[in-house]
């Protein structure tokens, strides 16, 4: 009760606290990573709209990587293994999320899947995010680096249309590139606008279908190992 | 919808804060969202009136200050407005964001019972 002036109200105090609101995920996040990097495991997250491309990158990735690289990873969908199941078929040792209504995976998931896998036997470990180009770019998962999946398809204004995205991306997968004789799509209109919502705009056209630009994605990634983790290609 | 899951963590978090003492009422939750956080207010609004119902936050308010998006040269200190290339014209630097991301919570006001 105030004690001032006898009104009756009632004695508030503030508590303060200044903290993420995710401060849970994040600490989940910081061990998954610590994981990581002490096993010399490359994680990825790989994130995109449903259908821009993540899988068949990752199909085409393991293909060119085959016996030279060890893969696996994690693919998060609301409702099947579909995803899980083609990155067996090309030899990524792959475990389903699934995640029900969610619509994105949270480290808790991420770390949950791992104690079923041999992951620290691993080169690199690619985190297949749901497909959605919102809610998954503000959980950290222990990644080492951010890619984003964009397909020509989607057309030229989606980085301003989801900036926090592409905001949190490291690398921007153009994927679809062999669509492009096909589609009123201009590259350089795409560039742009990533340079208006991404500080450092690192893009790389691919096609799963055709294998273009594959190499220059397998480079990049090798960039991503720490220096001691790097084998001469 | 995170929104859901951000708010679910949100009452984890005073409910801890809460706990300390232990017969406070929870007036009142603080927070801060920024502009590119990726958080929808009024989405965040429905889930918290929905899910307050049966948490510590049941008669507590709650409070959101927006933060605005500011992106500036990590070098010069210039500001970058949102919509332009993200990267400083003087410097050749990638732009920062300095304001906007944040997704915090400040504090949390309890009222104490009669003593």
């Amino acid at each position: 009760m105030c004690s001032e002036c006898g009104c009756g109200d009632p004695e508030l105090v503030p508590v303060d606290v200044h903290e993420h609101i995710l401060a849970d995920n994040q600490a989940r996040a910081a061990h998954l990573r610590a994981h990581f990097v002490e096993a010399g495991v490359l994680a990825i997250n790989l994130m995109g709209s449903p259908g821009a491309g993540k899988t068949a990158i990752l199909e085409q990735t393991a293909r060119s990587l085959a016996g030279r690289r060890r893969l696996g990873g994690v693919s998060g969908d609301l409702a099947t293994d579909r995803d899980a199941r083609r990155l067996e078929a090309v030899g990524i040792r792959a475990r389903a999320i699934t995640t029900g209504s969610a619509c994105h995976l949270d480290a808790r998931m991420v770390h949950d899947a791992l104690h079923h896998m041999a992951w620290r036997e691993l080169d690199m470990f690619f985190i297949e995010n749901v497909g959605n180009l919102v809610c998954p770019a503000i959980y950290d998962l222990g990644q080492a680096a951010n890619v984003v999946a964009l397909s020509i398809t989607e057309g030229e204004d989606k980085p301003l249309k989801y900036p926090v995205m592409f905001r949190h991306a490291d690398l921007v997968l153009l994927t679809k590139i062999d669509l492009l004789p096909y589609l009123d799509v201009d590259l350089a209109t795409i560039r742009v606008a990533l340079a208006r919502v991404m500080p450092e705009p690192r893009v790389i056209a691919v096609s799963g279908k055709t294998g273009e630009g594959i190499t220059e994605w397998l480079t990049w990634l090798e960039a991503q190992r720490a220096p001691a983790q790097r084998v001469a290609p | 919808m995170h929104e859901y899951s951000i708010v679910s963590s949100l009452l984890d978090r005073v409910q801890r804060e809460s706990a300390a003492h232990p017969h406070a009422i929870v007036r009142s939750v603080h927070v801060r969202i920024g502009e590119l956080a990726g958080v929808e207010l009024p989405l965040l609004r429905t889930a918290y009136a929905t899910f307050r119902e049966r948490s510590v936050c049941v008669t507590a308010e709650l409070e959101i200050e927006p933060v605005a998006a500011r992106w500036e040269c990590p070098r010069c200190q210039q500001a970058i407005a949102p919509g332009a290339i993200l990267r400083c014209a003087a410097c050749d630097r990638a732009a920062h964001l300095v304001a906007g991301g944040e997704i915090m919570l400040d504090r949390i006001e309890l009222e104490l019972p009669d003593v």
